[in-house]
């Protein structure tokens, strides 16, 4: 009976599996295809990669992805981390019950809506003062970060409540006034949900298609923006190869992340075997 | 086993000498319905260790909160070397807190924790230097300074924290369970070497614990807590052997609680009958004849006597052994009484036990008696 079960779920881990990483695979052996139809196999080749590099317009789209993820995530970090130190350390406030609901309305709110109301908001903005007077940059970039502000205070809030108060406590008590408290304990112990706030929402910012398109105008394209406008007609052996560059930077960056992690966990445990001994 | 202060002085009963260090009056602090310390008054002096002792949810770490200056009072005043704490911040205050959990700062080094106090008062930095290398050496961690906390062990976290709250100089020290987190026999230790550095630095210590043990052990003089006030506050000696309430003859070590009424009241001594035998004590009480009261009886206090025949008279039951612990140093006799009750006598065990000697055992027929000067009179 165990084994039929054991059975059973290596089956569907097996498939799940499958599920999750044919496609991808797929996508990686059909970008290194010379046939200019995806679906026919024409044999092994980097053209496809070669014309991407010569490819201006798709260039341009990935620098203003970049650009406008880091600038996002950056001013994300920031408001976020003060939205979620004004909801866990600040105590009771007039409006806190409004405030924590608004925090988190983005999370929720279709990415249509969001785009949309931006969008009339940068209309109206225009014709009121004068800006934006072209949508682009500066205008993906708000959107980005009115939403992905959200998720960066979430984090940040869980954070902070699992730290608990005693340390700032401890260095009040100690004569450090409150800004000193902020500087020197609560931003070192929040690092690592600083680190993956921002990396949250520089992953969200990279990958938003929907709110991009209503927010952004003539010529400033980001990636996914050309990506998605160059599949309308039809699959293109190109999009292919950018693909499968997209998804070997991001498995470096795990990578990456892993052994950082994995070399955090020894020297944790060669320092409590430290400890133990002379405990002994 | 008091540690006492260094002149041996009791500044408490003498009041028009010196000034209260801290005084409490009247301090009340409410969590929504709950009333968490209850309208308490306290004086402690320069110089003591003072213990608040008390079970959990007993108000003692909300009252150490609101000496530190994380809690608002709802009513009272406390004042600390004459200044009224009303409207000092944290950290203005002239006190430091050791944790219960140390909250050493992870992310520095044993140093750097220590040092991080005078920073803040921007000392200059050779002095910082100086005194943070003296004040390890006081707790004997010299020798970790560039550890961070995690790479030390409970023990050593522990004189970290103390180091790292000492090193101000702060006019009153408060400790929150300063020894909970080590293990027993660290903590016996650790108590003894805690009181002897109080000593050598002078520093006024409030600790709050749940131990009686380490209350007793540490302290110039407690207060019992429970429910938010005083149930009591004097030395180890006089909680222990003149306790004023069934509940800190019971919180205090262990005691036989019975009732009595009291039946004669002279200068210099009480007689309560009780349901079993006459209570007769050499020394004066506030009672009146006729009146309720409760006697309490410590363990330790009470002999037992193999004994055939039924015994008669003040201070004496006859009883049977209804069961035995062992606990190594001591046994535990628990003996049935004539009336039901089951009264608890501890006796050392001064000698190995051996078959050949006549052993007190299960079912056995003993008489039990005491001193009359160890029943105490309890008034509620």
């Amino acid at each position: 009976m165990y084994g039929n079960r054991s059975r059973f779920l290596t089956i569907m881990l097996t498939l799940g599996l499958a599920f999750f990483y044919i496609p991808m695979i797929l996508l990686v052996i059909y970008s290194f295809n010379h046939s200019k139809l995806v679906p026919v196999w024409g044999g092994w080749s980097l053209r496809w990669y070669s014309e991407l590099f010569q490819s201006p317009e798709v260039w341009q789209a990935v620098s203003l992805s970049l650009q406008i993820a880091v600038v996002n995530a950056t001013f994300a970090t920031a408001l976020g981390t003060l939205a979620g130190l004004a909801m866990v350390r600040f105590g009771r406030f007039r409006g806190r019950t409004l405030f924590g609901g608004m925090l988190v309305a983005p999370l929720v709110m279709p990415e249509v809506i969001t785009g949309l109301s931006l969008l009339v908001f940068f209309i109206s903005l225009n014709q009121l003062i004068g800006w934006p007077a072209e949508r682009g940059f500066a205008t993906i970039t708000i959107a980005h970060i009115t939403f992905s502000m959200a998720y960066v205070a979430v984090t940040i809030q869980a954070r902070l409540t699992g730290m608990g108060q005693t340390l700032e406590e401890a260095a009040a008590d100690l004569g450090a006034k409150p800004f000193k408290v902020l500087t020197a304990i609560t931003i070192p112990q929040l690092t690592p949900a600083l680190i993956s706030g921002w990396l949250l929402a520089f992953t969200l910012s990279l990958d938003d298609l929907v709110i991009a398109s209503f927010v952004t105008g003539p010529g400033a394209n980001t990636l996914p923006i050309l990506i998605f406008s160059r599949i309308r007609l039809g699959l293109r052996p190109d999009i292919n190869a950018l693909a499968t560059i997209m998804i070997l930077v991001i498995a470096i960056c795990v990578a990456i992340a892993a052994i950082v992690m994995f070399r955090q966990q020894r020297a944790d445990m060669l320092d409590r075997q430290m400890a133990e001994r002379e405990e002994g | 086993m008091t540690v006492s202060s260094p002149s041996g002085a009791a500044p408490w009963l003498d009041q028009n000498e010196q000034q209260p260090l801290v005084q409490i009056k009247g301090v009340t602090k409410k969590y929504g319905e709950v009333t968490a310390v209850d309208n308490v008054d306290l004086d402690i002096y320069q110089g003591e260790l003072f213990c608040l002792l008390g079970g959990s949810g007993c108000g003692k770490s909300t009252l150490l909160r609101m000496l530190a200056g994380f809690e608002d009072l709802n009513s009272g005043s406390i004042t600390i070397d004459g200044v009224d704490m009303a409207n000092v911040p944290a950290y203005e205050r002239p006190t430091n807190m050791m944790f219960q959990s140390y909250a050493l700062f992870p992310h520095m080094t044993v140093e750097k924790n220590v040092a991080f106090g005078l920073e803040q008062d921007e000392v200059p930095k050779f002095d910082i230097a100086d005194r943070v290398h003296d004040i390890l050496k006081l707790v004997e961690l010299e020798d970790f300074k560039k550890r961070k906390p995690k790479q030390l062990s409970g023990g050593q976290r522990q004189r970290v924290a103390l180091a790292r709250a000492l090193v101000k100089r702060p006019k009153l020290l408060l400790l929150d369970e300063p020894l909970a987190a080590l293990d027993k026999k660290l903590r016996k230790q650790t108590q003894f070497e805690l009181a002897n550095i109080q000593e050598k630095v002078g520093v006024t210590f409030i600790v709050v614990t749940h131990d009686q043990e380490e209350a007793m052990t540490l302290s110039s003089r407690m207060a019992v807590m429970d429910a938010g006030r005083f149930q009591q506050i004097g030395t180890p000696t006089e909680i222990y052997e003149f306790p004023e309430s069934r509940f800190v003859a019971d919180f205090i070590g262990s005691a036989n609680i019975f009732e009595g009424r009291v039946t004669e009241d002279g200068a210099d001594h009480v007689r309560v009958q009780t349901e079993f035998c006459e209570v007769y004590i050499d020394h004066g009480h506030s009672v009146k004849v006729g009146s309720k009261i409760w006697v309490a009886l410590r363990p330790e206090k009470i002999r037992i006597t193999k004994s055939e025949e039924a015994v008669t008279g003040p201070n004496q039951v006859s009883a049977v052994i209804d069961d035995i612990g062992y606990l190594g140093e001591t046994s535990i006799y628990k003996v049935a009484l004539p009336n039901g009750d089951i009264f608890d006598v501890t006796r050392p065990n001064q000698t190995r036990p051996t078959h050949a000697m006549q052993q007190i055992t299960w079912e056995d027929k003993v008489s039990i008696s005491w001193d009359s000067s160890s029943a105490m009179l309890l008034n509620k």
